[in-house]
């Protein structure tokens, strides 16, 4: 059973025809070719997969596309200012290595824009009660914890200038 | 795609998804916030005929905290009544901090997860401390199933397959009650191994005049301790009568021993967190002048 559908993903409005069993990720990755949406367990556990719709984190991978109809989406391949421009969190987990294979890091960087979008000054503890939702098993954490509380500081910083 | 086919179906409103699941019979399946049931789809633990989503029903959606109570539409998300705790109640807000993450929280569904049924989740065992309720419309009419009638076995409730629960109701404890709420769990925001939640208030004389003590994770449902309430309530809630009235509760449990944890030992951590949230809900009490 197919359905058409129109979301607009990362400012750009797409009208398509999806099966109604497709998911959001599966929507995302093969219609769009939008590849920076990983996905992981497929059941919601590692939160890979997760993307902001209509400014807040959801997992992909447990939404149907057809649920996304008429909203907005925005992924990874939507977060740099442009083509030669990292967005603070990108640009501090590199910095920090916050990343190791990159597997969990689109997933995590999305979470994090609307976190700190909340909650501007985290603690350390906030940022790891919200990295409980993510998995990651390169990295033990650390330095994500690092890079995104520098990730905080920086965009503090630019509120401010 | 992993799903079995289906047929998709949006419905306009509250009477248009409940005539598509009286169209279905059996068959169909409600999808809401779809945090438990697309897992289940992909899984292939379900394979409905139908889904119909009632995602676009407006007179489903709101929240309403008046007269004492706090009513839940179908479509409002356990992220909307985490905005609505930080300010009005923190034994809310400390409930769902705890239920999955912030990503699921935004799409799942209150009162999803409350016919969802799942043993070893919060929302259950809270609607049944706040001696709450849920609201099944058919094409039949509508009737209020009280949380003590709903929960039969894990997954399963009291209402009919053609029965789409459109609202639920928590009767907020008084102003000057007190409240604890604890669980363990491999991780954050996993299901628990054991949880507990209490709401315990005092009359003048320093006795309880209102106690309720319940445990999820601990069996097929979610339950409430009519024994542990029985030791506190009319009497002072000294400490060795807290104690008295955890060991009571945790005895009569049946827990079932899994991968995760034994059975004995959910027994155990269940009288450990009894006691806990009993002396944490204590110290929340306000004592009537």
């Amino acid at each position: 059973m197919k359905r058409a559908v129109a979301i607009t993903v990362n400012g750009v409005a797409h009208a398509l025809e999806v099966d109604v069993r497709s998911t959001l990720a599966e929507f995302l990755r093969e219609g769009l070719d939008l590849t920076g949406t990983h996905v992981g367990c497929e059941h919601g556990v590692c939160g890979a997969c997760t993307v902001l719709l209509n400014g807040e984190p959801v997992r992909a991978c447990l939404m149907l596309a057809v649920q996304a109809d008429g909203h907005e989406v925005r992924t990874i391949e939507g977060v740099a200012p442009s083509p030669d421009e990292l967005h603070p969190l990108q640009e501090a987990f590199r910095a920090k290595h916050g990343l190791q294979c990159g597997y969990c890091t689109p997933g995590i960087i999305m979470s994090a824009c609307a976190f700190l979008e909340e909650e501007p000054a985290p603690s350390e503890e906030g940022i790891r009660e919200m990295l409980a939702g993510h998995l990651c098993r390169c990295t033990g954490y650390h330095f994500i914890v690092e890079a995104i509380t520098e990730a905080s500081r920086t965009l503090a910083a630019r509120g401010k200038a | 795609m992993k799903p079995a086919p289906f047929e998709y179906v949006v419905a306009q409103d509250a009477a248009d998804a409940v005539a598509s699941l009286a169209r279905f019979g059996d068959e169909a399946k409600v999808l809401a916030g779809g945090q438990s049931l697309v897992p289940m789809l992909a899984l292939r633990l379900a394979r409905p005929a139908a889904l119909v989503d009632i995602n676009r029903c407006r007179d489903l959606e709101g929240l309403d905290d008046s007269n004492g109570a706090l009513t839940v539409g179908a479509l409002a998300r356990q992220r909307d009544l985490e905005r609505w705790a930080r300010s009005r109640s923190p034994l809310f807000r400390d409930v769902l901090a705890s239920v999955a993450h912030a990503p699921i929280r935004n799409r799942g569904t209150v009162v999803g997860s409350l016919v969802h049924a799942d043993p070893a989740s919060e929302l259950p065992a809270l609607l049944l401390c706040l001696d709450g309720s849920v609201t099944a419309r058919s094409a039949q009419g509508e009737r209020v199933v009280r949380a003590d009638q709903l929960y039969l076995a894990p997954l399963t409730t009291s209402l009919a397959p053609a029965e789409l629960a459109t609202r639920a109701r928590f009767i907020l404890p008084p102003e000057d009650a007190g409240w604890g709420f604890a669980e363990v769990a491999r991780r954050h925001g996993d299901f628990a191994l054991v949880g507990c939640i209490t709401v315990l208030a005092l009359d003048g004389a320093g006795s309880v005049s209102h106690a309720r003590l319940g445990f999820f994770g601990v069996g097929a449902t979610p339950v409430r301790s009519a024994v542990g309430e029985a030791v506190l309530t009319g009497r002072e809630p000294t400490e060795v009568r807290r104690a008295e009235a955890a060991k009571a509760a945790a005895g009569a449990l049946s827990p079932d021993g899994d991968l995760h944890a034994s059975a004995e030992y959910r027994r155990k951590v269940a009288a450990v967190l009894a006691e806990r949230v009993l002396a944490a809900a204590l110290g929340r009490c306000q004592r009537p002048r």
